[in-house]
This record gives C-alpha cells, sequence and structure tokens, in this order.
C-alpha cells in the first residue's frame, strides 16, 4: 500500500519526464508524430550530412541550421498540436502532440 | 545515337570543345564526347561559365573540402581555350551561411579570368537570415534579379529561394514574375534569351522539392522566343529536357553529387567515396555562334 502512494506522487512531478528524440535521417523526422505529455523537453538529432532546421509553423520555436550530429531542444509547456518543418526542405513535415 | 546529318555536323564542328556536348536535333537531346580543339571564334560569338552549389563550408564523405574543389573549378576555368565573357554562380555559393563562407568564395573566384562574376542565390545562402547578407553582398539591397544584354543575347537572372519558409517550395513570387513581363515586353522574338535561376524551373521531381511552383507563369512569357536556354542548379546533376524553343538544363555542383529524381530515401548529399564523386562534380561552358540555336553546353567533370 504504502509503495503504490510513492509511485503515484512520482508521476505528478513533470520534471522527472526524460527527453523524448527525434531523429532526422534522409531528410525525415522520425516518428513523423511524437506525442509527450506537458512539460516534456523535445530532442531532435540530425544524421544527415545535409542542413535541415527544426521550425515551428506557427513561429513558436525553431533552431539554427543543424549540421550532422548537432542537435537542438523544445520543452512543451502547453498541450497542443505543433507542426513543424525545415527551412530548407519545406516538403519535411513532422508533429508534437502534448497531451 | 548518330542523329546528325551535314548541316548539324557542321554546327557541331563550331562547338568543339573538351567534354561532353549535348545538341539537340527534332527536340531530341543527344550527347557526344568532342577532343578538345582550339575554336575558331565566329564574329560575335563568346562563351561564358556557369557553376553552381559550391556549398562553402560543406564537409561530408563526398567532400572534406568544399573550397578545395572550387578552387579546382576556378583552375578549369583559366584553361578554357577562350577566356568566357562571364561566369554565373548559379546558388547555394555556402553552405549555410557560416561565417566566412561568402568571403572564401568571393576571393576564390577573384582567380577567374573573366570579366565578371554574377551570382543568384540558392536557399542555403539565405535561409538563416531571410537573405539580408547575400542581397546586400551581391544585390545593393535590392531584390537579386536582374537582366543585362552581351552582344545580342538577353540575360535574365531570377531568385526563387526567398519565399521557401512554411509551406513553399522554390516560387518566383508575383513582383519578380511582373517585373520580367516588362523586362521581356521590348525583345524581338528571334533575340536569343538565357535564364538563370537555382532551383529548377521544370518539374524535375516535386516530392524532393525539385521544383518552381509558380514557374508556369514564367514560362508563359518565354514561349514566343525562338531561342531559349534555361541554366538551373540545385539538384546537383546535370539533367536535361526539351520544350520546343525552350531547352532546360541543371548543372553539377563543385562539392558534391545529389542522386538522380527518386533513387534511394531523400535528396540528400550522396554518401560515397571522394574519388567516385569527383567525375560528378564540374563546370559547365556555354557557346553562343551568331545565328545558331540553340546554344551549345559543354559541361566538363573533375576526373
Amino acid at each position: 500500500m504504502a509503495v503504490l502512494v510513492v509511485l503515484a506522487t512520482a508521476g505528478a512531478d513533470v520534471r522527472a519526464v526524460p527527453a523524448a528524440l527525434v531523429d532526422i535521417q534522409d531528410s525525415n523526422y522520425l516518428p513523423p508524430t511524437l506525442t509527450v505529455p506537458v512539460g516534456t523537453t523535445v530532442r531532435w538529432i540530425n544524421h544527415d550530412e545535409e542542413t535541415h532546421t527544426v521550425t515551428s509553423l506557427t513561429g513558436l520555436f525553431g533552431s539554427a541550421g543543424l549540421d550532422l550530429k548537432e542537435e537542438y531542444e523544445y520543452t512543451f509547456t502547453a498541450p497542443g498540436v505543433y507542426p513543424y518543418t525545415c527551412d530548407l526542405h519545406p516538403h519535411m513535415r513532422g508533429t508534437i502532440v502534448v497531451n | 545515337m548518330d542523329r546528325v546529318n551535314r548541316r548539324g555536323f557542321l554546327e557541331c564542328m563550331a562547338w568543339v570543345g573538351t567534354g561532353v556536348v549535348w545538341t539537340a536535333t527534332g527536340g531530341v537531346l543527344s550527347s557526344r564526347v568532342l577532343p578538345a580543339a582550339a575554336a575558331e571564334p565566329a564574329a560575335g560569338s563568346f562563351s561564358f561559365v556557369q557553376i553552381s552549389d559550391s556549398h562553402v563550408g560543406f564537409k561530408g564523405e563526398a567532400n572534406k573540402d568544399a573550397a578545395a574543389t572550387l578552387q579546382e573549378v576556378v583552375t578549369k576555368i583559366n584553361a578554357l581555350p577562350a577566356p568566357p565573357a562571364f561566369v554565373m554562380h548559379t546558388g547555394d555559393l555556402t553552405h549555410g551561411q557560416k561565417p566566412g563562407a561568402f568571403d572564401t568564395v568571393a576571393e576564390l573566384l577573384k582567380g577567374v579570368k573573366t570579366e565578371k562574376v554574377l551570382y543568384i542565390p540558392g536557399e542555403h545562402d539565405v535561409f538563416v537570415d531571410g537573405g539580408k547578407e547575400f542581397l546586400g553582398r551581391y544585390a545593393n539591397g535590392g531584390p537579386g534579379w536582374q537582366s543585362f544584354d552581351y552582344k545580342g543575347v538577353h540575360f535574365v537572372a531570377l531568385v526563387n529561394v526567398l519565399k521557401y519558409k512554411g509551406e513553399h517550395l522554390g516560387a518566383l513570387g508575383g513582383e519578380q514574375i511582373a517585373w520580367l513581363k516588362q523586362d521581356l515586353a521590348g525583345l524581338s522574338n528571334s533575340a536569343p534569351v538565357v535564364v538563370f535561376a537555382h532551383v529548377p524551373l521544370w518539374a524535375v521531381y516535386p516530392a524532393w522539392g525539385w521544383v518552381t511552383e509558380d514557374s508556369q507563369q514564367a514560362m508563359a512569357l518565354l514561349t514566343r522566343f525562338g531561342s531559349v536556354t534555361v541554366l538551373n542548379g540545385h539538384i546537383h546533376q546535370a539533367l536535361q529536357k526539351v520544350e520546343g524553343n525552350v531547352t532546360f538544363h541543371t548543372a553539377m555542383s563543385t562539392a558534391f553529387p545529389q542522386p538522380a529524381p527518386g533513387v534511394g530515401a531523400g535528396p540528400g548529399p550522396m554518401k560515397i567515396p571522394e574519388a567516385q564523386a569527383r567525375p560528378m562534380l564540374g563546370m559547365r561552358e556555354v557557346r553562343y555562334v551568331v545565328g545558331t540555336s540553340p546554344l551549345a553546353v559543354i559541361d566538363s567533370t573533375l576526373a
């Protein structure tokens, strides 16, 4: 019984949620749609030799040009659906869904 | 495939040079490799050079030093039998506007023996700051599109990478198309026209962004001319298309090759050893011989 109470308390602490990962590979965001809880820091890693950006379609967030192995992070503090693209490759599309 | 008749052969001989000559007969493009020989330039004839996608700042498997291969191309241009009237760089000078990259390109191209070097931007040259640095350097802060006449040929340089953010692919925009309309208005149908733009002006492969969404409006303004040559970059390989009097050529990069349309997962740099990439890098000489059409396009590679 005491153990169950401890676990319930830990689940309510949003700062303990680990970073979620999006890989940029062959000009794709993988996974294309990532669903995360409020407060999550999402990390994008570029695995391509080509430069990519992570740019919100609503202007909420945007990375610099990411070279091979470079990373970008953004912390989502409000629920919603957040589409984004690459400034160099407009056909690239990803979405973060925040619950 | 030998489709050239006697008149075609004589026209070919006026265009002898190193590399591959593309000629159009009956709307079909064919190529042949011709031996190097000093051509006797006919009066009023001239040549210019197109280079593209130097991506200075890029470092990958296919090329550890994009500035070095650009320097090799400069050496190649200076080895041409006759100096070109000008050199046009059709964009992606830099790989992401890294500090110092534009300076490196400018310094290297100062070594070219020619009257002037002209530039239009690629998306890699403008995505960081919306084109502020590039247009400040190469367009006096203006919109970047321009035209000029040289020995009876009308040259137009277009910018189709400044509307990239958001949903757009390559795009010219209404203002530029309106400018093009009035720019062409006074020309006779028999004036040869050459059009430069970074992103191809025909739909090479839209799924990879190899298309200009409003190019049809520009091409409609060009259909009345007897000779139109469209020279593009962006896709890091030489492809050709003929549509009536319009011949389209995309150019090789001086930095790294990209895969053929639709071959593989995406349009990014091919991951191949440098020795394998070199035969796919190079530059292009274009020769105009008075009274002939189309212009002769001569591609030559680094290996």
